[in-house]
């Protein structure tokens, strides 16, 4: 097949004799030049520009700084200390290295916000929605791995508690815990695995970035109406609109971020994390970096095991659920069957879990109240399944939320109880903080049950009940776009 | 038109970005103090400076190493090549093995790190009733309130309540002191600094505040010698960045001017 | 109409020098930002103060060599004896391919000594000719085995590639017996 003649598309000609040959002049033009952005996108859809940047600064800073860094137990908190002390400008890249974790966290937080508030992750945007939540998991266990480099109290610490989560999962747990550390405590193996990841994540979130940028071009950016754009009324291309835009949002953004650098660089770290690791001395209060807070305060929440006699009320309500069912689908049997299925399916894992408990069980004085304190699920591990749930549910959350409508705005219902999320979620990062006892618990308790609640409960029924608000036709017709101008 | 979701994303970030963990709340929370070094424009003392170096040397270096420092490092509280040889020279370490593979005491050089007052951890143990006294590289930095913490536990010492809160009564054991700062109250760590425990080349007069004034601010440069760097350089790059701000808002508004 | 032209071409001279003024901006940041990741490869302050090195000669015998570690690399020490001495002298210095005088080579009053960086001026190999079973060259000095230069009791570049005498590093005489190098 011959290829049409080209015409000359640059007056460089050595733009155009690469751009023949490799066209990433041509795509940069189509991706970042002329492509068509909703022309109301508001500097919210500056944070996922800013994330990448946040990214970038992490992976440059980061492979400087592991030319000076030593991943042995020995020498890992003195070499830290040499880069902040010896090594040419070492404090500087240390703390934006340090700080800038912070950073990436308070860009992400915000880009997922935005998507949660204006409904980014709906059809045609499952996919993408879905890479960014796997780059949120990527993003997290690298930020946890790299805390424990420094090899600090908190380092070490941090380390033993979250790796010794997975010992709670049954028969495997503790064979995965001595797996994870390479030995029989967190020790030289430990660090060094995981200055090896560390120092590999980045470039595996590069990868995984470039997919949800890929997929982003494909449907396109959302925006504040929620509604497609329909002709070239709605839209205007990237440059030099938006790159002016996020231009100027990244440099505010920076100087935020330089600002914390600079002038305190110590206000998102623990003072324990200036102690060198010692593995026969715990710090009295160990707590996660802040951006792990929620989840961490998801784990705690959970305190009570789920045992036999728990697991036999639960049977006895599902039980009930049959002819409850039977009469609320009276008309549609097909449901109806449905219905029975799911909590038939719940009843019998019930009591599968039960008999594998009870069977496994090694009783001293076997006895009717010894059996129904037989515990199913430890608290501990509720709270694990809970913690890794509360973000795997972000992924299915595109088939939770069936709404039409896209944007908040016009949802005035489940704007409000997004608000309440968003309270929870701070409530969570608070209990996370404090100490596992007293009202914090119970605060962390009703803000863990509200966030399980907002997502499984709440958000698919709204799709079905909720009186939404008219939506615009497009999106320059939307008066609020209109407005906004002048 | 986004002013609804703005205080949202402000909500979130001033709840993140001011995070306060509880900590047990056994010891009394040290007062604040003023120090010469805080704040976007504080420098630090360096006369203070020289003379809390001197009280660590005088006092705490009996007990404490500060392991990350070397002798060189002195040239940053305002000493000269010639009386930081001096300093190291007051030192002797062990070096080796020379040509005949034995080890050899000689004059510390500014390149050696600061002498450690024991050979190892166990020793310092065993020389103080099991008590490790901390290396004191990191002592501002590692502790909570940092600096007000540190002037409050040397300045601490107090003669204990007949009481506690429960009534019981409060008793000392041999080798502990009462301290009103410290977690738990009871320090193995014997009041350090007496009424002109050291004599001041500068005529200062030696009282125990001034020594715990001058040893903290000593101490907090000790963890963070880079700070004065780092706050002037903060200052020209915030000044940048605020006009880079100013000039790309400008060019953004100027794009968009002709919109709509 | 005029005017709006005008006006227009007022804009746009504004547009521009704003353009301008932002994208110079960003390029100094950037360039800015390059320099600590630059200047952190270089040497640190610990390896900087650790950049001399002391010596005792005091137990080298005439006719032989030491190696010391300064920097990282070779030092030799070398004890020349009186034969030795004149025998480098004796040569017509100026018509050597790097001219050197034996004497500007050493330290006025402790001509004895030979201090040389044991590093060969061609492509960084260390010369052979320091132990007493090594191959010392054609003129009983220094010999490189990577590419065969040979040089001289004084460490001058007599024979093959390398373009330059072995260098002196910087050194003084503490005492009689005590070198400090660097």
């Amino acid at each position: 097949m011959s290829r049409p003649a080209q015409t000359e598309k640059f007056q460089n000609p050595v733009v155009q004799w690469i751009d023949e040959r490799l066209p990433i002049f041509t795509m940069l033009i189509k991706e970042y030049g002329v492509f068509p952005m909703p022309k109301n996108a508001n500097y919210l859809w500056s944070f996922g520009g800013i994330s990448l940047t946040m990214l970038i600064i992490m992976t440059v800073t980061g492979v400087v700084l592991a030319m000076s860094y030593v991943p042995h137990t020995e020498m890992a908190f003195d070499s830290v200390e040499r880069i902040m002390r010896d090594v040419n400008y070492g404090w500087l890249l240390r703390y934006v290295h340090m700080n800038g974790a912070s950073f990436f966290f308070i860009a992400v937080y915000i880009h997922i916000m935005r998507g949660l508030y204006f409904g980014s992750y709906k059809k045609p945007r499952e996919l993408l929605w879905i890479v960014g939540v796997v780059i949120f998991l990527l993003m997290m266990a690298t930020a946890f791995m790299g805390y424990a480099l420094p090899w600090s109290q908190m380092s070490g610490w941090g380390v033993t508690v979250i790796t010794s989560l997975f010992a709670k999962f049954p028969l495997v747990g503790d064979g995965i815990v001595t797996w994870l550390w390479g030995g029989f405590s967190v020790d030289n193996p430990t660090l060094n695995r995981f200055f090896a990841l560390h120092f590999l994540m980045p470039f595996v979130i590069l990868g995984v970035v470039f997919i949800h940028v890929w997929a982003l071009h494909v449907t396109g950016s959302n925006n504040p109406a929620g509604v497609e754009p329909k002709s070239e009324k709605d839209t205007l291309p990237f440059h030099p609109y938006f790159t002016s835009k996020d231009g100027f949002a990244l440099v505010a953004f920076l100087t935020v971020f330089l600002a914390t650098v600079f002038f305190a660089p110590l206000a998102l770290t623990e003072y324990d994390h200036f102690k060198a690791y010692d593995s026969m001395v715990t710090p009295p209060h160990i707590v996660p970096e802040w951006y792990f807070l929620p989840f961490y305060a998801i784990l705690k929440s959970f305190v009570y095991d789920f045992t036999v006699t728990l697991s036999l009320l639960a049977m006895a309500g599902l039980l009930a659920a049959f002819p409850a069912a039977y009469v609320y689908f009276k008309k549609d049997v097909q449901k109806r069957n449905l219905a029975f299925k799911g909590v038939g399916a719940l009843l019998g894992l019930l009591v599968l879990v039960t008999l594998l408990a009870l069977v496994t069980a090694n009783l001293e004085e076997p006895s009717l109240a010894a059996y129904l304190k037989v515990v199913i699920v430890p608290a501990a591990l509720q709270g694990v399944l809970a913690m890794f749930g509360s973000i795997l549910l972000l992924m299915v959350l595109p088939w939770l939320d069936t709404s039409p409508v896209k944007s908040a705005r016009y949802r005035p219902v489940y704007k409000k109880c997004l608000l309440l999320l968003l309270i929870s979620f701070i409530v969570l990062g608070y209990a996370g903080a404090q100490l596992p006892e007293g009202w914090p618990v119970i605060a962390g308790q009703v803000a863990t049950i509200y966030y399980f609640a907002h997502f499984l409960v709440i958000v698919p029924y709204l799709s079905r009940k909720e009186k939404t608000l008219p939506v615009p036709n497009s999106i320059h017709e939307d008066p609020r776009c209109a407005s906004k101008g002048k | 038109m986004y002013k609804k979701s703005l205080p949202l994303v402000l909500a979130a970030f001033v709840a993140f970005a001011a995070p306060a963990p509880a900590v047990a709340a056994e010891a009394l929370a040290p007062p604040k103090q003023h120090w010469a070094h805080q704040g976007a424009f504080g420098t630090y003392d360096k006369a203070a400076l020289q003379r809390g170096f001197q009280v660590y040397k005088e006092v705490c270096a009996a007990c404490h190493g500060m392991k990350l420092l070397s002798y060189r490092n002195l040239a940053g509280i305002g000493y000269n090549e010639d009386e930081i040889k001096a300093i190291a020279a007051e030192y002797t370490v062990i070096d080796g093995p020379d040509d005949e593979g034995e080890m050899f005491e000689r004059a510390a050089r500014p390149s050696d790190r600061f002498k450690s007052p024991f050979a190892n951890d166990k020793a310092a143990r065993a020389a103080n009733g099991g008590a490790l006294p901390p290396d004191m590289s990191l002592m501002v930095k590692s502790r909570h309130h940092h600096e007000n913490y540190l002037f409050a536990l040397l300045t601490g010492y107090t003669t204990p309540p007949e009481t506690d809160a429960e009534g019981e009564p409060i008793i000392v054991p041999a080798g502990m002191y009462w301290n009103k700062y410290f977690a738990g109250n009871m320090i193995a760590m014997a009041p350090p600094l007496v009424e002109d425990g050291v004599s001041y080349a500068d005529g200062t007069s030696a009282s125990v505040e001034q020594m715990a004034r001058d040893v903290t601010q000593f101490l907090a440069w000790a963890g963070e010698p880079h700070m004065e760097e780092r706050k002037q350089m903060g200052i020209k790059v915030i000044l940048f960045m605020l006009v880079f701000a100013g000039i790309m808002l400008a060019a953004k508004r100027k794009v968009w001017a002709a919109v709509h | 109409m005029d005017s709006t032209k005008k006006h227009q071409a007022d804009g746009e001279t504004r547009r521009d020098f704003l353009y301008l003024t932002a994208g110079a901006m960003g390029a100094v940041a950037a360039g800015t930002a390059v320099w600590p990741l630059v200047d952190s490869m270089n040497p640190a302050a610990d390896t900087l103060a650790l950049a001399s090195t002391e010596v005792n000669v005091g137990s080298v015998e005439a006719g032989q060599t030491i190696t010391v570690v300064w920097r990282g690399k070779p030092v030799f020490v070398h004890r020349r004896s009186a034969a030795e001495i004149s025998e480098v002298r004796a040569e017509a210095w100026q018509e050597l391919r790097d001219p050197q005088s034996d004497q500007s080579r050493v330290k006025s009053g402790h001509d004895e000594w030979l201090v040389l960086l044991g590093v060969c001026t061609h492509l960084g190999c260390i010369p052979m000719g320091s132990k007493v079973t090594d191959v010392k060259g054609d003129y009983n000095g220094w010999f490189c085995p990577c590419h065969g230069s040979h040089y001289d009791k004084s460490g001058r570049i007599r024979k093959g590639p390398a373009p330059t005498n072995l260098a002196v590093p910087p050194y003084e005489f503490i005492s009689d017996t005590l070198i400090r190098i660097g």
